[in-house]
Parts: C-alpha cells; sequence; structure tokens
C-alpha cells in the first residue's frame, strides 16, 4: 500500500506540470491586451508597461516566464496582481467560501441521491420509480444557470424565502444551502441513478439471500450487507465529484454572487488576470489529483478485493 | 363444553409436542411471470426427522431448491406465490407465522447453506464478521465472546489456523475451506435441522467427499436432521437415509436409499440409476433419459414423465398418477409402482 501511494505520488509530478503548463500557455495567449483599459481613458504609459513587462518577465520565452513562475508557486508565492494585491491572499479568502459551498453539495447530493436511489432500487417498478427516473432525466437535462436562476427567481424574487444573493464573506452555511443544491442537482441526479441500478443489481444476490436465511433484519440485511456493497460505486463517483463540483461552482458562485474562487477565476479573466487565474486553477487541479488518489485508496478500502501492490 | 376460541385461533400456529421436526405438506408455489405462470410445486410432502437424513434428488428445475427456499422462507416473491400447502416445524405451521417468528426460526431452528459459497458469502466482510454477527444480534455476546465462539466453529468445521482465519475475507479461502466456513456460519445457532442446498457441486471431487463427510459427522454429533439437495446420485448412496426424488415439481418417488438403488420404484428413478457410470460396463455407452424436463409453464397431461418414460401407457397421458404405498415409508407416484418393484 505504501509503494502504491508513493508511486501514485510521484505520477502526480509530471501531471501536475503538464497541466500547470497548459493553463499558463492559455491564460497568456489570450487575445487582447492586459494593458488596455488599466489607467482610466488613455493608454497606459510607457513607464508602466515597463515596469509591468518587468514584473511578470513578459520578455522572456513562455517556458522561461513559466519555470519562474512555477518556482516562485512551490515557494507558497502565488505572485500578484497588475494592481498588486497578493494573489495567495485573496485565494485564501475565497476559497473556504468555494469548499462550503462544495460541501453542501456534497451533502446534498449524497443524502438525497443515495435516500432516493436506495429506496427505488428496493422497490423496483412502480410510481416512485417512474417518478424518481423523469425527475432526474429532467435534472440532468437542465443547464445548472437554469436550474441557478429559476430558483433564484421563485425562492428569492418571488416567494422571498431565501435571500438572492450571498455576497457575505466567509459565507454563512444556511445562505448556501440553495446554491449548493443547484450546484449539486446534476450529481445528485446521477447518485440516485448510480444507486438505484446498484442496488437493483445486488438485492437479489445470494449474500443478500444468506444474510436472510441467517435470520437477520430486514433492516441490517439491507442497510449492512446490501448497501455496503452497493455503495462501493456510489462512494468512488462522491469522491471525484467533489474536485469536479470545486470547478464547477463557477456558474453558481455567479448567479448567487458568493465571493468564492469562481468569481476569482471569472473576474480574473476578464481583466486577463493570468496570475490569478492561473493561480486557481492550479490549485483545482491540485485538489482534483489528490482527491482522485484518494477515491482511489478508499476503493481498497470498501472493497477487501482490492490489493494494491 | 367445547373448545374455546383461542384453541381454535392457535391451531397449528403453536409448537406442537411430540411432532415431527419438519414437514413439508401438499405445498404449492407458482411463478408468476410475463411469460404465463409456471407451476413450479405441484403438492410437495416430505418430513424430517431429528438426526435424520433426507436426500432431494432431481434435475435442475424440479423444484426441489425451490422446497428448501420456501421451507427457509427466502423465496423471492414475487415472482413466487405460494398457493397451497403447510410447512410444519414441531407441528407449527410456518406459512402462517407472523414475519417475527419466521425470522427466529431462521438460523437457530432450521439454517441453510447454499452451493457457491463465494457468492453466498458476503464479499466485503471478514469470514468472523460473517459468523459473529449472528451472534451478536441473536444471542447478544459481546464481540470477544462471540470472536471465540466463531473461532471454535471454525475448529469444528476443521479449518486449519481458525484464529487468523477468522480475519479473513471469502476470497481470501480455497473453495473447500469457503464451504466449510459456510458450515461452520450455519451451525452457529445450533439449528436443529440443516438444509444443504448443493453443497459440494462446486467444488472438486476430493473435496466433496470430505465436505460430506463433515457434513454428517455435525449431524450424528448434534442429531441434526439433515436435508441434503442434490442432483449427484452418488454423494446420496453415501449419507442418506431416505431419498425424496423429484420431477417437475412433484416427488415421484420417496423411499429408504437402500430400497430405492436396490429396486427403483419409478422409470424416472430407474433412468437416473440407468444414467450413472458404471467401472463394470466401461466401454459402454452411457443410458440417458430421452428427451428434456418439461416447460413448467406447460407440463403435460396426465404424468409429467409421460413424454419421456419408456413404459408410457394410455392411462399415463390422461390421469395424473397418485402416491402409492408400496411399504412403509416408501411411495411412488407411477401408475405401474407395484408391477416395478415385483416385476423382473
Amino acid at each position: 500500500m505504501g509503494r502504491y501511494v508513493l508511486r501514485r505520488l510521484l505520477q502526480l509530478i509530471p501531471v501536475f506540470i503538464g497541466t500547470t503548463f497548459l493553463i499558463y500557455w492559455l491564460v497568456w495567449s489570450l487575445p487582447g491586451d492586459p494593458f488596455s483599459g488599466k489607467c482610466g481613458d488613455r493608454p497606459c504609459p510607457d513607464s508602466y508597461v515597463a515596469a509591468m513587462v518587468e514584473k511578470f518577465n513578459f520578455d522572456d520565452p513562455l517556458v522561461v516566464q513559466y519555470g519562474k513562475y512555477m518556482l516562485n508557486v512551490l515557494q507558497g508565492n502565488f505572485g500578484e496582481t497588475f494592481r498588486g494585491l497578493d494573489v495567495g491572499e485573496l485565494i485564501g479568502e475565497a476559497y473556504p467560501n468555494t469548499i462550503r459551498l462544495a460541501l453542501v453539495a456534497l451533502a446534498i447530493e449524497a443524502v438525497i441521491g443515495l435516500a432516493a436511489g436506495v429506496l427505488t432500487g428496493l422497490r423496483g417498478r412502480g410510481f416512485l420509480d417512474n417518478l424518481v427516473l423523469v425527475s432526474t432525466l429532467f435534472l440532468i437535462s437542465l443547464p445548472v444557470f437554469v436550474t441557478g436562476f429559476v430558483l433564484q427567481i421563485t425562492l428569492g424574487f418571488e416567494l422571498k424565502w431565501i435571500k438572492t444573493t450571498v455576497s457575505a464573506s466567509p459565507a454563512p452555511w444556511e445562505h448556501l444551502i440553495v446554491p449548493g443544491f443547484v450546484l449539486g442537482s446534476l450529481s445528485m441526479a446521477y447518485v440516485t441513478r448510480l444507486t438505484r441500478t446498484s442496488i437493483a443489481e445486488n438485492k437479489r444476490a445470494d449474500y443478500v439471500r444468506t444474510a436472510t436465511a441467517k435470520g437477520l433484519r430486514q433492516r441490517r440485511v439491507v442497510g449492512v450487507h446490501l448497501l455496503r456493497n452497493s455503495a462501493i460505486p456510489v462512494v468512488t463517483f462522491l469522491g471525484t465529484d467533489l474536485g469536479a463540483l470545486m470547478g464547477g461552482a463557477i456558474v453558481t458562485e455567479g448567479i448567487f454572487d458568493i465571493k468564492g474562487i469562481g468569481s476569482l477565476v471569472y473576474d480574473g479573466i476578464l481583466g486577463k488576470e493570468g496570475v490569478t487565474v492561473t493561480g486557481v486553477v492550479t490549485l483545482l487541479v491540485m485538489v482534483y489529483l489528490l482527491s482522485n488518489l484518494l477515491v482511489d485508496l478508499l476503493y481498497a478500502v470498501l472493497d477487501p478485493r482490492i490489493r494494491y501492490d | 363444553m367445547t373448545t374455546t376460541q383461542s384453541e381454535v385461533d392457535f391451531e397449528g400456529t403453536a409448537p406442537v409436542p411430540g411432532a415431527p421436526l419438519l414437514e413439508v405438506d401438499n405445498l404449492f408455489v407458482e411463478f408468476r411471470t410475463r411469460d404465463g405462470v409456471a407451476k413450479v410445486l405441484n403438492g410437495v410432502s416430505y418430513r424430517v426427522e431429528p438426526g435424520e437424513t433426507l436426500a432431494v434428488l432431481g434435475e435442475s428445475g424440479s423444484g426441489k431448491s425451490v422446497t428448501a427456499q420456501t421451507v427457509m422462507g427466502i423465496l423471492d416473491m414475487p415472482p413466487g406465490v405460494i398457493t397451497g400447502g403447510e410447512i410444519r416445524f414441531h407441528g407449527e405451521n410456518l406459512l402462517k407465522a407472523s414475519p417475527k417468528r419466521r425470522r427466529e426460526v431462521r438460523g437457530s431452528g432450521i439454517a441453510m447453506i447454499f452451493q457457491d459459497a463465494l457468492s453466498a458469502l458476503n464479499p466485503v466482510f471478514t469470514v468472523g464478521f460473517q459468523i459473529e454477527e449472528q451472534l451478536r444480534l441473536r444471542k447478544g455476546m459481546s464481540r470477544r465472546d462471540a470472536r471465540k465462539r466463531a473461532v471454535e466453529l471454525l475448529e469444528q468445521v476443521k479449518i486449519p489456523n481458525a484464529k487468523g482465519r477468522v480475519r479473513q475475507y471469502p476470497h481470501e479461502f480455497s473453495g473447500g475451506m469457503r464451504q466449510r466456513a459456510m458450515i461452520a456460519m450455519s451451525l452457529a445457532l445450533d439449528p436443529e435441522m440443516l438444509i444443504a442446498d448443493e453443497p459440494t457441486t462446486a467444488l472438486d471431487v476430493t473435496v466433496q467427499a470430505q465436505i460430506m463427510d463433515l457434513l454428517k459427522d455435525i449431524q450424528v454429533e448434534r442429531n441434526m436432521g439433515l436435508i441434503l439437495i442434490t442432483h449427484d446420485l452418488g454423494v446420496v448412496a453415501e449419507v442418506a437415509d431416505r431419498i425424496a426424488v423429484m420431477y417437475a415439481g412433484r416427488i415421484v418417488e420417496q423411499s429408504h436409499a437402500r430400497d430405492l438403488y436396490r429396486k427403483p420404484g419409478h422409470p424416472y428413478t430407474q433412468g437416473l440409476l440407468d444414467s450413472l457410470p458404471r467401472l463394470d460396463l466401461k466401454g459402454t455407452e452411457l443410458t440417458t433419459i430421452k428427451g428434456l424436463p418439461p416447460s413448467l409453464l406447460n407440463i403435460p397431461k396426465g404424468c409429467p414423465f409421460n413424454p419421456r418414460c419408456p413404459r408410457v401407457q394410455d392411462i399415463c397421458k390422461t390421469e395424473v398418477p397418485p402416491q402409492h404405498r408400496l411399504a412403509p415409508g416408501r411411495l411412488s407416484a407411477c401408475h405401474f409402482a407395484e408391477e416395478l418393484i415385483s416385476g423382473d
């Protein structure tokens, strides 16, 4: 196991370098002059441009620029924006909000998705099953921004049950419930269907029959013997989804005005703040890679038949 | 004075002293599927006493496993529907018992082991956990006591290094060891009756013999009733006291093991015995029973075996043969049963 983890961690290095270089290259090759509009209505003075080119190493070839940037990042220094704000600090302020939002979304999709999946998987064909199938299909086919705006308008503006925006930072948990639902709705539909299939597949398994023949209560047969086996694909899906939720939060954060990394990236792209964008995306890549590794390790814990080494 | 209302109510729903250990009485089960109604059991009756081994013999689809699953109450319903009959355990009709009572009987009254221990054991829990679970939940044992008992049980079924083995998962056991673990698990609650559903079919021949010996030893030691479901006549010969031969959801012959081998009372049994390979007839082609078992969606009129029977007469195509009592404890559902055992 230890050797496996070490090997996986070593594999992360080339993946990390590759992805971050790609991002760096893409961000700085965005069309448009980063200095347009930075100095009011007139073009920026040459002295300012020269200072900025010096500061961000724009005269160096891209690979060298990237190398200098990475050296700083590895020392914990994410650089500065054009205005001189520390990117590390910006991320430090925004990231907790995104983590909270992603956790709320994950909790919602896990609880509702698992419950609906187990229920329909056990019951089989019938009204409830059809209802869940149709509603999950509906959720899967709706883009997140539609769900987001519809809920914001109906629950926020019309019914006034929720605040339409969550501008506070750090964002209070209770304000994140509806945005979390919006962010997690797509995955919730997937979790439901995954659980349903998994339960329906396993409920006639021999070991379930054995558990019943041992005289165990139905609750225990389902809750321990059946669920433990059926949860393996679901848990791994949830694990990889955490990374995806953080990356996918941009739209939701935009709709509900949550001050997370999504809005940081969005503003960064608009303002051609390459350092900010690269910093945030690099962080997201790290989270994604690590959560994938964690999921692979979790597999071996959940299913003893899987052994690494 | 007439009997009181309560006595009438409780008739057949409470244990009766002196009643047989297990009686299956005229059991009917159907599978209602999209293709139609499959009549899987059509009046199955047998009984088992403590210390006795009943072998239930038959081809795939003859209903031997469905009978056992109905006795255990683990039949998939739907599609299965019990349309008639009684299952009496110590005289108590289990089919009328509450779900709670049925659950109590499972494991401690009647336990069951299955054909394929690899799929019948839960892959994600250790063998120890799966044995201890019953002890903790049903007997209220502490974790430590349950572990100790699980090791004892594994030692009883002759698993070497039982102390280390309890911590292993089913996939870490060999086929024979896995079936032993399954047997240990079934014995955890000291059942009075054990149903073994093809316990050796998935194993190779040398291991088969070991497992059968083990089952026999355990049965004698505990004076358990044992139902051995199999399609292997060779396995049956060594251990069975009595044999019930099933065909198309009916018991076509029931007899003491020795009598059945000496003189089969039903053409189907005769066919099964003839199809056994024999060393003294080496080189000659094996005899087979012509044709296929009938579809349970459409069982032939009259005797269900008539399309395949070498002795078929007109009466076989119109009338279902009744059970002929040939001797005490010996029944045959053939119109010509008496001729069969008295004839050449």
